[in-house]
C-alpha cells in the first residue's frame, strides 16, 4: 500500500513536471480540449435551462380567440352565450380592448407608438381553458370556434409548448451527437500527445527498462499525464462555460423580463460540472491508454 | 553466478554474434572479456542483463535461466545487476542525483531511505559534491562514474561494464578501474568486456578472449 501510494504520487509529479516543462504546448493542448469540451458542456447548459422553462411554462391548453376589430360589443355577448352552451368549453374570460390597449400602452417602447395611432388597434378578446385538453380535442374546438360570426383569429396557446418540446428532443439527440464526437476528437488529442510524450520521453523509457522498471512503472506517469490534461481541459470547459453564462444572463434576463417569463439563466449544476470534470478526466486517461498500447510496445 | 551453456546467438539476418560459449562465473570472481571489436563482447553482456535471448543453449544468472524467463519476471531480475553500460545511458534532464535516484525509485524504495543511498553511492565514486550537476556539465570521467555509482547503488552482488575505461584518459581510467576494483574487494562479481587489461591487474582477474563470437581457449 505504501509503496503503490509513493509510486502513485511519485508519477503523479512526474507528469505534473513533464506538463509544466513545456507550457506552450500544455496550453495549447489545454485550450483545445477546453473548446472541444465547452461545446456540449455549454449545449447542455441551456438545454437544462430551455427545458426549465419549458417545464414551468405548463403545457396547459388555451385558447386564444380574437374578434374582428369592428365587432360591437353585442357581439360578444352573444359569443358569450354560445361558450355557455358548449360543452367542450370549461370557463373563458373576456378581455375588453380598452384594457388591452391601457396595458399594451405600459410595455416598454410600445407607449409611443400606440399614441400615435389614430384608434384602438386591438380587437376584443377571450381565453377558453378547454374541458379536454389533449391536442386533438382542442384543435377540434378552435376549428369550430373559428367559424363563429365576427371571430378573426383563433390562437392555440399550448402549440407553442409543445413545438418547444420536440425542438428541444432535437436539441438533446443532437447534443449527444455532438459530445460523442468531441468526446472522440479529445481522446484523439490526448492520444496524440501521449505518443509525443514517449517519443520524447523514448530515453527516459529506455532507460528504465534497462534498470528493471516494469510495464506498471512505465505506464503510471503517463496515466496521470493523460488525466491531468484531461482535468485541465475539463477546467477550461468549465471556464469558458462559466464566462459564457455571465455574458449571457444579463441579457437573457431582460428578453425574460420583456415577455414576462420571470426568467434567469443558471450555470452549470454541481452535478454537470462534476460529471464534465470527470468525463474530462476519463477521456485523457482513456487517449494515454490507447496511445500506449500502440506505441510504448516497440520501445 | 553466471553460468553459459553452449549459449548461441544469432540475429535475424544471419549474423552469429556469439557461437556455442560455454564458461561458468563464480560467486566474487571478477573476469574480464576481451577481444577485437564486433567480436561479441557486447552481446554476451546483453545476454546476462537480458536485454537480448540466447537463439540456442542456455544463460544462466543466479540460477534463473533468463532465456526461459516471461517478460513480466525481466525487471526483477534487471534490479539484482549493476550495469555500466557503453554508451552509459545517462538521462540528460535530469542532474547526477536524480540519475542515481531512478534505480531506487524504480525498485520502490522510501524516498528518504533511497536519497541516503543515492547520496553513499555518489560518494563512492567521488561525486558527492556534484549531485545537483547535470550530466552536460561533467566530464567524461565524471559521465563514467555516474553511470557507476547508478549501476552500485541498488548493491547489486553482480556487477556488468561494458568497456568503462574506453575512451578516457590514462588516469581517469585508472580512477574508474580502481572504483571496480574496491567493489571486487567487497565480494561483488565483476564481469567486464574490455581492451584494457592493465587497469584491473591487482585483481589478477580470469580473462575469457571471444574471436568471431566463439570462446578462445
Amino acid at each position: 500500500m505504501n509503496i503503490w501510494f509513493s509510486h502513485q504520487s511519485a508519477a503523479f509529479s512526474l507528469a505534473l513536471r513533464r506538463l509544466l516543462v513545456a507550457p506552450v504546448n500544455t496550453l495549447l493542448s489545454l485550450l483545445a480540449m477546453g473548446i472541444a469540451l465547452a461545446l456540449p458542456a455549454g449545449g447542455q447548459m441551456l438545454f437544462a435551462n430551455a427545458q426549465q422553462l419549458a417545464n414551468r411554462s405548463a403545457p396547459a391548453a388555451r385558447i386564444s380567440l380574437y374578434l374582428a376589430v369592428d365587432a360591437d360589443r353585442k357581439a360578444a355577448t352573444d359569443l358569450e352565450s354560445k361558450f355557455k352552451n358548449n360543452p367542450a368549453i370549461k370557463s373563458w374570460q373576456f378581455m375588453a380592448r380598452e384594457e388591452t390597449l391601457a396595458r399594451m400602452k405600459k410595455s416598454e417602447g410600445l407607449g409611443d407608438v400606440i399614441d400615435a395611432l389614430p384608434k384602438n388597434p386591438f380587437p376584443d378578446a377571450y381565453t377558453l381553458v378547454p374541458r379536454d385538453e389533449g391536442p386533438d380535442a382542442t384543435e377540434k374546438l378552435a376549428a369550430e370556434l373559428r367559424k363563429l360570426p365576427k371571430v378573426d383569429h383563433v390562437q392555440l396557446d399550448s402549440a407553442w409548448v409543445r413545438r418547444l418540446d420536440a425542438l428541444l428532443r432535437l436539441g438533446r439527440t443532437s447534443l449527444l451527437l455532438l459530445a460523442t464526437l468531441l468526446g472522440v476528437g479529445l481522446i484523439a488529442i490526448t492520444f496524440n500527445t501521449i505518443r509525443l510524450q514517449v517519443l520524447t520521453q523514448r530515453a527516459e523509457i529506455e532507460v528504465s527498462r534497462l534498470l528493471g522498471a516494469t510495464d506498471a512503472f512505465i505506464r503510471r506517469p503517463f496515466y496521470w499525464f493523460g488525466a491531468l490534461q484531461g482535468l485541465g481541459g475539463g477546467l477550461v470547459a468549465w471556464c469558458i462555460v462559466r464566462l459564457a453564462t455571465l455574458g449571457l444572463a444579463g441579457p437573457i434576463g431582460e428578453l425574460g423580463q420583456l415577455y414576462s417569463l420571470g426568467f434567469t439563466l443558471e450555470p452549470l449544476s454541481a452535478v454537470g460540472s462534476g460529471v464534465l470534470l470527470l468525463a474530462a478526466v476519463g477521456l485523457g486517461w482513456a487517449g494515454a491508454a490507447l496511445s500506449l498500447r500502440q506505441y510504448l510496445k516497440d520501445i | 553466478m553466471i553460468r553459459f551453456d553452449h549459449a548461441t546467438k544469432r540475429y535475424p539476418g544471419g549474423l552469429t554474434a556469439l557461437s556455442d560459449v560455454s564458461f561458468d562465473v563464480a560467486p566474487g570472481e571478477m573476469v574480464l572479456v576481451g577481444g577485437h571489436s564486433g567480436a561479441g563482447k557486447s552481446t554476451l553482456l546483453k545476454l546476462i542483463a537480458a536485454i537480448e535471448r540466447p537463439t540456442g543453449g542456455a544463460v544462466l544468472v543466479n540460477g534463473q535461466n533468463v532465456g526461459a524467463l516471461k517478460r513480466a519476471a525481466i525487471p526483477y531480475l534487471r534490479r539484482n545487476l549493476g550495469v555500466v553500460f557503453q554508451d552509459q545511458k545517462l538521462l540528460f534532464d535530469r542532474n547526477a542525483f536524480e540519475n542515481v535516484m531512478l534505480p531506487l525509485a524504480i525498485a520502490g524504495f522510501p524516498p528518504r531511505e533511497a536519497a541516503k543511498r543515492a547520496r553513499a553511492a555518489l560518494d563512492k565514486v567521488g561525486l558527492l559534491e556534484r549531485e545537483k550537476a547535470m550530466p552536460v556539465a561533467l566530464s567524461g570521467g565524471e559521465q563514467q562514474r555516474l553511470s557507476i555509482a547508478r549501476a552500485v547503488v541498488n548493491r547489486p552482488n553482480l556487477l556488468l561494464a561494458d568497456e568503462p575505461t574506453a575512451h578516457l584518459d590514462p588516469d581517469t581510467a585508472r580512477d574508474v578501474a580502481e572504483i571496480f576494483l574496491d567493489f571486487h574487494r567487497v565480494g561483488v562479481t565483476v564481469f567486464i568486456a574490455t581492451y584494457d587489461d592493465a587497469y584491473f591487474a591487482p585483481a589478477a582477474p580470469r580473462k575469457l578472449t571471444l574471436d568471431h563470437g566463439r570462446l578462445l581457449a
